[in-house]
């Protein structure tokens, strides 16, 4: 994992999707990245609002939302079975249904696809759990290279306070509790959630991260992910009619924290 | 680190069965598979596509024709990684024989015929155990075709390779489809250390053919390793 990746945004860190043209992608892909509890999904919802107020048509897309795998994974989820490799894989199937049915048309069609997590979490997650780097690595190796990835950092003593304070209980997965980490879910937490944040910082100077202080307030980690965005050069969508998406809204799963 | 490629250190011993469809494979497993149990042995059975978590999502991605050659990929890793985890793994550790109707191998054939990137899904397996034996049923394509066509009606969508949009004949598209994948299997036979079985002899002969190659190469750990059920307790009298 020395080297580093660097390579052009929207283009493949690895071998190219079979069956897949990703010549004429004029929109803008923007990751949002950091460990459970982080505060990923308030502010990609704020960006949301504020590219759409400013005439950008925009797609949030994020873990197990894809048409073909989302329910899967739920359901997968609500036992105790759920392997390592197993949760890992089926990830990744979720994440390239979505690469490839949702957000490389978006990306065709001009929108600016706003990403709650992306291949980097899939890798941590399973880093954290002990797999081989260098296996989950070249599995996701089919992801485009982001124009920007945010990586809200944070401490685990700053994620147990938001956990506690916020939502008033730990949970199962975020605590890696499949993985029994530690002998109750707050320790399980603590050693997971570092695991984690260990593997996201090894990518973050790998992958070209940007770092945002998650520890600031919601307010001022929003300007300065705006005051970021805003010198991508994002230009809007030229009036070319109505875009349809590869799939019916209906068939999406809600989202899964 | 790929385990796949080295030797597994496990009490049991893992059989497998490779072949395009309509080789017979699936009926000479499940002979094995029954001839090894009527000798006492712990057998276990894993299939392609049966995990309980994955399934019902491969069903239907399929029923939909949602997948793409990544997707289709993924998903099929995804049932094989469960099954590995929570059946084989296991199993293996304690001592089982497992037998298993289609591995990696048919991912390597299948996806590739596909346009996945060889490597990549090689890396994507890496994780399988090395099976002890790996018998692959070598048939001509018009022999697999006469047979899948007079058994069932209708030839499925993405067995065809209908997806590859090579041909709006699904027969025409099986056809080719399948010939890539043969092309493959033939690609691998070395590499992978197959056993090869002509599959055009007959049911009886193949077996025997399995039976001799099993108590060549797995013979003595079977004596030793494998778990075997306990000789029945005799009923009259000893404490």
């Amino acid at each position: 994992m020395a080297t580093t990746k660097r390579v052009k945004p929207l283009e493949y860190y690895g071998d190219p999707l079979p069956g897949v043209d990703t010549s004429h992608l004029s929109g803008k892909l923007i990751v949002i990245e950091g460990p459970d509890a982080v505060g990923r999904s308030t502010q990609v919802a704020q960006l949301r609002q504020w590219l759409e107020h400013e005439g950008h048509a925009v797609l949030d897309t994020g873990m197990a939302r894809s048409a073909l795998a989302g329910k899967g994974i739920a359901r997968a989820k609500e036992g105790n079975t759920l392997g390592p490799i197993t949760m890992t894989l089926y990830y990744a199937t979720d994440f390239a249904d979505r690469l490839e049915n949702e957000i490389i048309p978006a990306l065709r069609a001009g929108f600016i696809v706003l990403t709650d997590r992306y291949t980097f979490s899939i890798m941590a997650r399973a880093i954290a759990r002990g797999e081989d780097p260098a296996w989950i690595e070249n599995v996701c190796g089919f992801g485009l290279a982001p124009h920007a990835v945010y990586y809200l950092r944070a401490r685990v003593k700053d994620l147990v306070s938001r956990v506690v304070i916020g939502r008033g209980a730990f949970d199962y997965w975020e605590s890696g509790m499949d993985y029994h980490f530690g002998p109750d879910m707050y320790e399980s937490f603590i050693k997971y959630q570092t695991r984690l944040i260990r593997a996201l910082d090894r990518m973050s100077s790998r992958y070209g991260f940007i770092e945002i202080d998650a520890r600031k307030r919601p307010e001022v980690i929003f300007e300065e992910l705006r005051d970021r965005i805003t010198k991508l050069n994002i230009r809007k969508v030229n009036g070319t009619g109505p875009v349809v998406l590869a799939r019916p809204q209906k068939d999406r799963p809600a989202a899964i924290a | 680190m790929n385990s796949l490629s080295t030797p597994h250190h496990h009490k049991g011993k893992l059989i497998i069965v490779e072949g395009i469809d309509g080789s017979g494979k699936s009926t000479q497993i499940s002979l094995l598979s029954r001839w090894l149990r009527s000798q006492g042995y712990a057998v276990a059975f894993s299939e392609w596509n049966s995990s309980p978590l994955v399934r019902q999502t491969t069903r239907r991605g399929k029923k939909k024709e949602m997948f793409t050659p990544t997707t289709f990929s993924l998903i099929h890793a995804t049932d094989f990684a469960d099954r590995t985890e929570r059946y084989i793994l296991p199993l293996m550790r304690a001592g089982a024989i497992v037998c298993a109707d289609r591995y990696a191998y048919t991912a390597f054939a299948r996806d590739v015929a596909r346009g996945v990137n060889r490597q990549w899904v090689r890396n994507l397996y890496s994780f399988a155990i090395r099976p002890n034996i790996a018998f692959y049923f070598r048939t001509p394509l018009d022999v697999a075709l006469s047979r899948i066509l007079g058994g069932r009606d209708a030839l499925k969508y993405y067995e065809a390779g209908m997806d590859l949009k090579i041909s709006r004949d699904v027969e025409e598209s099986f056809r080719v489809f399948q010939g890539r994948i043969l092309a493959e299997y033939e690609d691998m036979i070395e590499e992978m250390g197959f056993h090869v079985i002509d599959a055009t002899q007959s049911i009886e002969d193949q077996q025997k053919q399995m039976r001799s190659i099993v108590k060549r190469e797995i013979g003595r750990s079977l004596r030793t390793q494998v778990m075997h059920a306990p000789p029945a307790v005799e009923q009259n009298g000893h404490h």
